[in-house]
């Protein structure tokens, strides 16, 4: 967060950098701007730009027992999610800072497997393993193979959280009269926090936008929200999912805030 | 103030037998035995990557040693987790809780032990005005300066009255002058509180400063350990004669009639070291004096100037002795010793050492 700061300080004075930065930033934020407006159509089909304009979509959303039942599966299988992967991944990022550089490289590199392999590939693999199981088309199986995928981005974050803070700190409280888990819980974890806080957003919306592995392992009465929106398309192509893909977007987005939000009024005290 | 007696209410003896501690087949420590007394403040001292860090923070408890064992008094440490060593510890950057205040802090050890908000409130208070920093419980940590933060981690390290401190090179971030001036300020402290510090240092004048003994610690072994004067006069190992002072150490010649210096019979009050053993001269600028002509009752140590270098309170002055030997002396520069005329360079320049600041080491220089 310090690097935010910096950068809000930093005086630019190159022109074509600052075009070029808005430039990205408008290109990655174009689909947002032309789903949302395209969720509030009155036609029966996807247009761009709408020629009428109404709540119709969001109606058929909300009232929809099946898109409802879907939501609260995604709903539930990211707030699991959240809460297994938050603490699995802060804690291995807490336990590869006492590691020797050598094997924490190597570690990271394992970590971030997940991300780099085709997730087909895993889809593929976890469908064949649930099968074996009976996980497939259950909120458990879900969550786990959710809870995978989601794990790096916080190993990820809370190392880089982890990288600016002095674990001198922690012996001193040890030295002080702490336990080491009293000492990480009230002097190491404060400290983290916001790093945590990015890895739980970051799993939360991972497993929210799963689409691929949901495709495999989610069906029947514990579909997601994604493979019901994917199958949707397949059958018929009208602006619910849209109306549906601007209510997750808000979603994530309030997340986002809350988050930083919630860091604000704690950053000041940082040095 | 040395407490000789093996226990009170303020202080702990702290027993080292024969502690060992490596990594891969690099020895930190090797065998190191150490007895510090009870109230005794007593210092590390080494160059970086001795194990002197090693021996403390096996005394704190945040390193296991492969052999050996510690004592806190008649209890055996060994195996104890830190938290329940009660010792206060100092760390060379501060380690302060950036997100508390001052207050908070120096509280910190207080309400791990459950104490009440009252009488935490007196005894953070106290803490604060032992190291004058009164009023400044409010306070965040970002808005102290160096020497404050220095006094928050002691008043954090003192506030619950542990028996025995422990100081990792606690005021190497400080400048030269708030340096010497917490050095003193540090033994009053010691003095006050009456508990055993075991302080961390590389730095020898530090050392010298504050210590009631210093050990001295080099590849892993304790080398000497006595009191600063003892370990500065009689370096019993070439490593503490190099290491303490400004020394060059001169080879000296060891014939059938005793210690030859440069040709010559060494004068010595301390008797000669028996047996034909290989010794050093440990010369320290300090000790040197010149003279305008050869003066046949000391030590000759007469050489051409090779350089001066004005530092202030004093000149220091490079001088061959010929045969690739170089030794420095260390004039006072005040102009009421002005007979004494530093000679220009390329000059010769007459030194003599005197008999009775002769110091002797075993040993043969690589």
């Amino acid at each position: 967060m310090a690097a935010v700061e910096m950068v809000g300080k930093r005086k630019y004075n190159n022109l074509w950098l600052d075009f070029a930065g808005v430039c990205i930033l408008f290109f990655l934020a174009l689909p947002t701007f032309i789903v949302i407006p395209m969720s509030f159509s009155g036609a029966s089909y996807l247009e761009f730009p709408p020629e009428s304009w109404s709540f119709r979509w969001y109606e058929s959303y909300f009232g929809s027992s099946e898109w409802m039942r879907s939501t609260r599966t995604s709903l539930l299988v990211a707030f699991l999610t959240t809460i297994i992967a938050t603490p699995l991944g802060s804690l291995a990022a807490y336990g590869l800072t006492f590691t020797s550089a050598r094997v924490r490289n190597v570690s990271q590199l394992i970590v971030v497997v997940p991300i780099l392999v085709p997730v087909i590939l895993i889809a593929i693999g976890v469908f064949h393993l649930y099968a074996k199981l009976g996980l497939n088309y259950t909120i458990t199986g879900i969550v786990i193979a959710h809870t995978s995928l989601a794990v790096p981005f916080v190993i990820i974050t809370v190392l880089a959280g982890l990288k600016n803070y002095d674990f001198n700190q922690e012996l001193a409280a040890r030295s002080l009269g702490a336990s080491r888990p009293r000492a990480l819980l009230t002097i190491t974890l404060p400290q983290v926090k916001f790093s945590i806080q990015t890895g739980a957003l970051l799993a939360f919306i991972t497993s929210l936008d799963e689409v691929v592995v949901s495709m495999f392992v989610s069906g029947g009465e514990n579909a997601t929200i994604t493979r019901r929106m994917f199958n949707s398309l397949r059958d018929q192509v009208d602006p619910t999912i849209a109306a549906i893909s601007s209510c997750l977007i808000i979603i994530s987005v309030s997340a986002l805030v809350t988050v930083l939000i919630f860091n604000r009024n704690q950053s000041k005290d940082q040095i | 103030m040395s407490n000789t007696d093996n226990e009170n209410h303020k202080s702990l003896p702290i027993g080292i037998k024969s502690l060992s501690k490596s990594y891969g087949d690099v020895y930190a420590l090797e065998n190191v035995s150490l007895d510090i007394k009870a109230g005794e403040f007593i210092t590390l001292l080494g160059p970086s990557g001795s194990g002197k860090t090693t021996l403390l923070m096996t005394i704190a408890g945040f390193c296991s040693p492969d052999q050996g064992s510690i004592y806190f008094g008649q209890q055996e440490m060994t195996m104890t987790p830190p938290h329940m060593r009660g010792l206060g510890m100092v760390f060379q950057n501060y380690a302060l809780f950036p997100f508390m205040s001052v207050a908070e802090n120096v509280g910190y050890p207080l309400r791990v032990r459950g104490m009440t908000d009252s009488d935490q409130k007196t005894k953070i208070e106290a803490a604060l005005e032992m190291v004058q920093l009164g009023g400044y419980g409010e306070r965040r940590i970002h808005q102290l300066s160096g020497g404050q933060k220095q006094r928050v981690a002691l008043a954090r390290a003192m506030v619950f009255e542990p028996k025995i401190i422990l100081m990792d090179e606690p005021l190497s971030a400080l400048d030269k002058k708030l340096r010497e001036h917490m050095q003193i300020e540090l033994k009053a402290l010691h003095q006050k509180l009456e508990a055993t510090i075991v302080y961390v240092t590389h730095d020898q004048r530090e050392a010298l400063t504050m210590s009631d003994r210093i050990a001295v610690i080099n590849n892993g072994r304790l080398v000497q350990v006595d009191a600063p004067k003892a370990l500065y006069d009689n370096p019993n190992d070439l490593f503490v004669a190099d290491f303490i002072g400004e020394s060059v150490l001169l080879q000296l010649e060891n014939s059938i009639k005793g210690l030859t210096l440069r040709g010559k019979p060494l004068k010595m009050t301390n008797p000669q070291p028996k047996g034909g053993e290989p010794h050093c001269l440990v010369i320290r600028p300090e000790l040197l004096v010149m003279s305008n002509s050869k003066d046949d009752s000391l030590n000759d140590l007469s050489g051409i100037v090779n350089a001066s270098v004005y530092q202030g309170e004093s000149v220091l002055v490079m001088v061959d002795l010929g045969e690739n030997t170089m030794i420095s002396v260390r004039l006072p520069a005040n102009k009421s010793q002005s007979s004494n005329i530093i000679p220009d360079v390329g000059k010769p320049i007459y030194l003599g050492l005197h008999a009775e600041d002769v110091i002797t080491v075993k040993g043969r220089v690589e």
